[in-house]
């Protein structure tokens, strides 16, 4: 298992792997969007207290929850990386960032057009929604500290520190509508409950909520392979692979 | 389906605009986020390999 870790931690290896996997993995997470958001469209019956707006949720919840694991990957990179020092967990920092930003603002916007019609606002500053706009800013501040540093030493562990220290942040989100008064509804999805919802439309939020991670993966792999080919263009083995396109 | 006519469909009972606006919305930024990477593959693959050139011409 370690062994595997240390294997996977080479930037040539994870490329080679990675090459392997990405069309298959980004062919399948567009196919269950695809088809989770036309069984959202087309079939999911509307909600008797939202209507067809609950129709949004399909799109809306799977964001929030990435936008929230995408944070804490982010942050387990940030770990591996001053931990053990493996350049790769620090590239996979730098690749998630604007990916999870692009997500959590994806989150605040459908979230904000849900509630036009279904609370009568596009916006409140109540605790799930301020918190979430605070990890916006989060992933906001782990790239602009990128940028201002850019080839500096010191640049990769500056931007882990931030990202561990945003953590406290996480928490707050995910238990903001039990400690304070909040218009948010408690979670509609969770994999250790019960459902608190009808079979026809828990089963397609479970299906967005898989083709969301298993997009994020892929195009934060696309991503990474990227950043590997930059940071490791002098290698014999990236100039071969050059070579060949 | 849910629904009688494309036209029910689209109104959704006066909650079309925001639901096609966030499906939109979605769309655009999950697009965004496969097209980005695969510019910069492309500019990167290009630029290494007009440096490749470029080093080989100074040998010559």
């Amino acid at each position: 298992m370690l062994n595997w870790f240390h294997r996977l931690g080479s930037p040539k290896t994870f490329f080679e792997i990675s090459g392997r996997w990405q069309v298959p993995l980004l062919s399948l997470a567009v196919l269950m969007l695809a088809g989770g958001a036309a069984w959202a469209l087309l079939f999911v019956p509307p909600d008797y207290q939202q209507g067809n707006s609950v129709r949004i949720m399909y799109i809306h919840v799977p964001a929030a929850i990435l936008a929230q694991s995408g944070y804490v990957m982010m942050a387990g990179a940030a770990a591996v990386f001053l931990i053990w020092r493996i350049k790769l967990a620090d590239v996979a920092v730098k690749c998630v960032a604007p990916l999870g930003a692009s997500i959590t603002f994806l989150a605040l916007v459908t979230g904000a057009i849900w509630g036009k019609p279904t609370w009568g606002t596009w916006w409140v500053w109540d605790a799930r929604l301020t918190s979430t706009l605070v990890l916006f800013f989060l992933y906001i501040g782990v790239i602009a500290l990128r940028s201002a540093m850019d080839r500096q030493a010191g640049v990769g562990r500056a931007c882990a520190i931030l990202a561990l220290v945003g953590v406290v942040n996480l928490p707050v989100i995910k238990y903001s509508v039990d400690w304070w008064y909040s218009l948010h509804q408690p979670a509609s999805f969770s994999l250790t409950e019960k459902p608190s919802m009808p079979i026809e439309m828990w089963l397609p939020l479970l299906v967005m909520v898989i083709a969301y991670y298993l997009f994020f993966f892929s195009v934060w792999m696309m991503r990474i392979r990227n950043e590997i080919l930059v940071r490791e263009k002098n290698t014999d083995w990236v100039k071969q692979w050059l070579a060949v396109r | 389906m849910k629904f009688e006519s494309l036209t029910a469909f689209f109104y959704m009972d006066g909650h079309g605009i925001y639901i096609w606006a966030a499906y939109g919305l979605t769309l655009v930024i999950l697009a965004a986020n496969v097209w980005f990477p695969l510019i910069a593959r492309r500019n990167i693959i290009r630029a290494e390999k007009s440096a490749v050139l470029k080093a080989m011409n100074r040998k010559l």
